[in-house]
């Protein structure tokens, strides 16, 4: 068990990074803390397997420096680190049985056969295997062997962390949701650090108290799923998470009022605005977006339904405008207005939030 | 949703009936139909029903050659199959080396057989050939045309040098496509070098191994070719193997009834061991 802090951070692949794209991870630094339940989300290719590789010790940064607690573990190996990494695809012992499988990280440290059979019981029972333990791991389903990998990660009991790279890739959409849930419960119980990585929002938002959220290598923003929601700090964020993504929309700020399109908009940071004269955008999301007798004139475009209520696409000059309406309220033919929440809209200078 | 059912799909199959029927079916019948026969020239034949198959199952020369045959290709598996795996477990997995490695490893194979057996026959030879001269010059007396161990040990020094390669280049194919997140797993686990071998690697390669092995098996059982440019099959009958002795029999003293049930004999032979390793081999995934 341990706190994690990782100081100015920075990975390549190639042997000698010039360019700024040599870099597969920014310079970053990030502190985790102990017991906690974090997610790194980002599309493919953002850098979040290199980050987790770098904090398991399979890979070595470039730069910066990697503490576990107060000691620095740069250049540990991912056993003396102590941690356990469930990959994306099952990784199984085909010639041991599940009980075999879940005692091998055990055994490999020389623990007492009376403790390993004790631990193995008790982890098999938590993740529901112990009718199998005899069963050869090879003839198991994917989820089957995705829990035995889980489980080899949870049979020691001291160890630093936890991680997940994409570990429900391979898994039927019916039983992610089962071994969602199962992690969740998991975590609650045993308390351990854990890190989770995925491109899928939903797995990160559910499974998370902190979301990750990274780009390019870098890392956009911290937060709670609901910080991430009501504030995203970077127009990526509000692309990327909600469904459908927030509005991004041209803006200019003129005498501490923002306009949008000629029409004045109420934004929450307006005031802090110092003129900078950069790309200004606005951001807001369809759930804040609602239908009224005045504000911005807008035409419907289209509409979908999506259950409990409808994504509504309307279109003011050339600026598409979402929006959700809840079921059962009546929608206007074509010609409507639309008002923005003011405690709820921001303006975004270059990408980044205004603060 | 009901099937159909009628006999056109046979006709699909003609082709290839045909085809095997050319190049295997129709030449080993003339096989069967020599074993089963007696002549005495002028392509007379007599019915000879079984005779010669018992002949051949009593005849003290074809157990010694049989017995022979069992031990060379016994002696180059246990060398060529671990010596091989550990050639590919210490290859590079990726670098400029790789392709130097796997050019080196493919050249032996290259060679056409009776060269290899002339080449090793020169490089043999006690008086001019280098390996032969130097294994004298270190005060060991070798000579292959003379001492049976001798021409065993290079008859067998020659085949691991020919085919070693093959099992290498096989394990290596198989070792580069194990997925590295089972190494890191194992990292994570605390796997020691020799745990790594005998859960990840060792169970991954376990269809290419069968592959090897039944393929140095087929084909060490047959040799003939580099034998027979190497040793003639002497000093005496030391290096006779099946092959040689079949030629023997078939060509140099013509005695077709014989040579046609040892062949069936052998074939036979090779099939059931063939079947006997793969059967073994891959009794674990039955369960």
């Amino acid at each position: 068990m341990a706190k994690i802090t990782l100081q100015d951070i920075r990975h390549a692949y190639g042997p000698d990074p010039q360019r700024e794209e040599d870099w597969a991870l920014k310079k970053l630094s990030l502190e985790l803390s102990d017991g906690g339940a974090y997610a790194l989300l980002g599309p493919s290719g953002c850098g979040k397997t290199t980050l987790l590789n770098l904090i398991s010790g399979l890979l070595a940064p470039t730069e910066g420096r990697i503490l576990f607690d107060s000691t620095d573990v740069t250049e540990a190996t991912p056993e003396q680190r102590n941690i356990a990494q469930v990959f994306q695809f099952p990784v199984i012992y085909d010639t041991m049985s599940v009980f075999g499988n879940l005692a091998f990280p055990l055994r490999n440290r020389g623990v007492a056969e009376k403790d390993v059979d004790a631990r193995v019981r008790e982890i098999a029972k938590m993740l529901e295997l112990d009718h199998m333990l005899a069963k050869r791991a090879s003839g198991l389903t994917a989820d089957g062997k995705q829990k035995i990998s889980l489980g080899r990660g949870l049979v020691r009991s001291d160890v630093n962390v936890i991680m997940f790279d994409e570990p429900l890739t391979v898994i039927d959409p019916h039983l992610k949701w089962v071994l969602r849930s199962k992690l969740k419960e998991l975590h609650h119980r045993i308390r351990r650090t854990m890190i989770y990585v995925t491109h899928d929002q939903t797995e990160a938002l559910t499974f998370a108290e902190k979301v990750v959220v990274m780009k390019d290598g870098q890392i956009v923003q911290i937060g709670t799923p609901i910080e991430l929601f009501e504030r995203p700090r970077h127009t990526f964020v509000g692309h990327f998470i909600g469904s459908p993504g927030m509005n991004v929309l041209p803006c200019v700020v003129k005498g501490g009022e923002v306009v949008f399109a000629g029409n004045p908009v109420p934004a929450a940071n307006a005031g802090a605005y110092k003129g900078n004269g950069k790309v200004l955008e606005l951001g807001v999301r369809p759930e804040f977006v609602s239908l009224g007798s005045d504000g911005i004139p807008v035409d419907i475009v289209k509409v979908a339904d999506a259950g409990r209520y409808r994504i509504v696409e309307t279109r003011h000059k050339d600026h598409s405008i979402k929006l959700l309406v809840a079921e059962g309220v009546e929608l206007p033919a074509q010609k409507a207005h639309v008002r923005f929440d003011a405690a709820h809209t921001q303006i975004y200078e270059d990408g980044w939030m205004v603060s | 949703m009901n099937k159909t059912v009628n006999q056109k799909a046979w006709f699909f199959v003609l082709p290839v009936f045909l085809l095997v029927a050319f190049n295997a079916l129709i030449p080993l019948m003339t096989v069967v139909n020599f074993s089963v026969q007696e002549t005495f020239g002028d392509n007379v034949f007599f019915w000879a029903g079984v005779r010669w198959f018992e002949e051949v199952l009593h005849s003290e020369r074809f157990h010694a050659a049989l017995v022979r045959q069992l031990l060379f290709t016994g002696i180059i598996l246990l060398i060529e199959i671990p010596l091989g795996l550990a050639i590919a477990l210490s290859m590079p997995r990726k670098g400029p080396w790789v392709s130097v490695c796997l050019v080196l490893m493919a050249l032996p194979l290259l060679i056409p057989w009776n060269v290899v057996g002339a080449m090793w026959n020169i490089f043999a030879l006690p008086d001019i050939g280098l390996l032969g001269r130097s294994i004298n010059a270190l005060g060991i007396e070798y000579n292959y045309t003379r001492q049976i161990f001798s021409a065993w040990f290079t008859m067998v020094l020659m085949d691991v040098w020919h085919w070693t390669s093959l099992v290498v280049l096989l394990c290596y194919a198989g070792l580069v496509s194990i997925p590295d997140a089972y190494y890191q797993a194992a990292k994570v686990d605390g796997a020691r070098p020799w745990a790594v071998f005998r859960y990840i690697q060792l169970p991954k390669l376990k269809y290419v191994l069968t592959i090897a092995i039944l393929l140095r098996f087929m084909d060490s059982f047959m040799i003939y070719t580099e034998a027979v440019v190497l040793t003639g099959g002497g000093p005496g009958n030391a290096t006779t193997f099946l092959s040689i002795d079949l030629q023997k029999i078939a060509l140099g003293q013509f005695d077709l009834g014989p040579a046609g049930a040892m062949s069936i004999i052998y074939f036979l032979i090779i099939l059931f061991l063939s079947w006997l390793f793969y059967t073994l081999m891959m009794k674990d995934e039955a369960r």
